[in-house]
């Protein structure tokens, strides 16, 4: 159902504010506490804000169904890819080829306290990136299922 | 005595936890409520694992300007994590039965929709 | 009757929650082997700050294959059941 006009312009207001911090989680998923889950979690939430404060014909013109289904399987088959990527690369599945190797995400870490660098732990940051995809898609799906099962009814 | 107790106050929280939840599966004829049952033993499990695996005096197992070495079990705490996703996805498909299970029969009574209408 | 079979059941549980509850040592983990190992080695093997993410992502990342296939699967099923329904097909109570 459509919400006050408050209701409204707090939840288009706050809604960047929660995909910024989601990534952020998600980015920093290997240096602070945080991950894939928890920041897809993050962003879905700013999608429940738009989903509560709209009625359900309007909302689905910005924030499309199919878009989220195309973002769920995107993020499960990056994490497959990467899997695979690693079993060419290393011999196993899921190898971490890149960690301590150079280049991308490949820094090397000294063991105990460090200020930590992004540029670290290999495959970790790219499965976190995917899960994230895949989180926020599958989340935004169940809602908008849930909410389009839902009779409105206008007050 | 009263020491142990409170030192044994997490398990404590757990076992309560799984006795209201029980009670509520046990009790309780609304489908919604038996399922905020689940979600309750849910969490009594997700406090648990994080509770055996914490070590006295221990930090969260982050290296990032950490002020000492010594830190919690973080096995324990990646199948928490585990849980929670799989339980999010599992409380999602339940809701849905629930609100199916309504459109189709008007209530969501376990009694009155025991019985097979095809 | 089945109040009071449930209600023992219920109290048969909470005296054997509440042994075992008092009975396990908090702060004190029994067998740290593995942990350890994981503490000591995260950051050489899988170069992360994060020990937990190092975990659920590296040593374990089977395993978070499979909880990203769960959640996909929850998702199906949950499309499942909102399907659009076919035209004539109707709830019996809507």
């Amino acid at each position: 159902m459509n919400m006050t006009k408050i209701v409204r312009t707090t939840a288009d207001l706050f809604y960047p504010f929660c995909l910024v911090f989601g990534l952020y989680v998600v980015l920093h998923g290997h240096l602070t506490p945080g991950g894939g889950f928890q920041g897809g979690a993050v962003m879905a939430t700013g999608a429940a804000l738009l989903l509560v404060s709209r009625r359900y014909e309007d909302i689905t013109r910005s924030l499309r169904q199919n878009t989220m289904k195309l973002c769920e399987a995107v993020g499960l088959l990056m994490f497959i890819t990467a899997g695979l990527a690693g079993l060419f690369a290393g011999g196993a599945f899921l190898y971490n080829g890149l960690a301590g190797a150079g280049g991308l995400f490949g820094e090397p870490v000294a063991f105990g306290a460090n200020p930590g660098g992004l540029n670290t732990a290999g495959l970790i940051p790219l499965l976190n990136i995917a899960v994230g995809i895949e989180v926020l898609g599958g989340l935004t799906v169940i809602l908008l299922y849930m909410l389009s099962g839902v009779k409105e009814t206008e007050p | 005595m009263i020491t142990r107790l409170l030192l044994a106050m997490p398990f404590l929280t757990v076992a309560v936890l799984l006795l209201l939840a029980l009670g509520a599966l046990l009790f309780k004829r609304n489908l919604i409520k038996m399922l905020m049952g689940l979600s309750l033993m849910e969490s009594a499990v997700n406090l648990f694992l994080v509770a055996i695996g914490y070590r006295q005096d221990g930090v969260a197992p982050i290296f990032t300007n950490v002020p000492q070495t010594l830190m919690v079990l973080p096995t324990v705490q990646a199948l928490t994590l585990t849980a929670i996703v799989i339980g999010v996805a599992t409380s999602a498909m339940m809701l849905s039965f629930a609100m199916v299970i309504y459109k189709k029969y008007g209530t969501v009574d376990v009694r009155n929709i025991r019985k097979l209408n095809g | 009757m089945r109040t009071a079979l449930f209600t023992a059941i219920l109290l048969i549980l909470l005296a054997g929650f509440l042994q075992v509850a008092v009975g396990l040592p908090f702060g004190k983990p029994a067998r740290t082997d593995m942990d350890d190992y994981f503490l000591a080695h995260a950051q050489d093997q899988a170069a992360a700050n994060n020990v937990v993410t190092s975990v659920v992502f590296d040593f374990r990342g089977f395993d978070t294959l499979g909880e990203a296939t769960v959640l996909f699967t929850a998702v199906l099923g949950v499309g499942m059941m909102f399907r659009k329904l076919k035209p004539g097909e109707e709830y019996e109570h809507d």
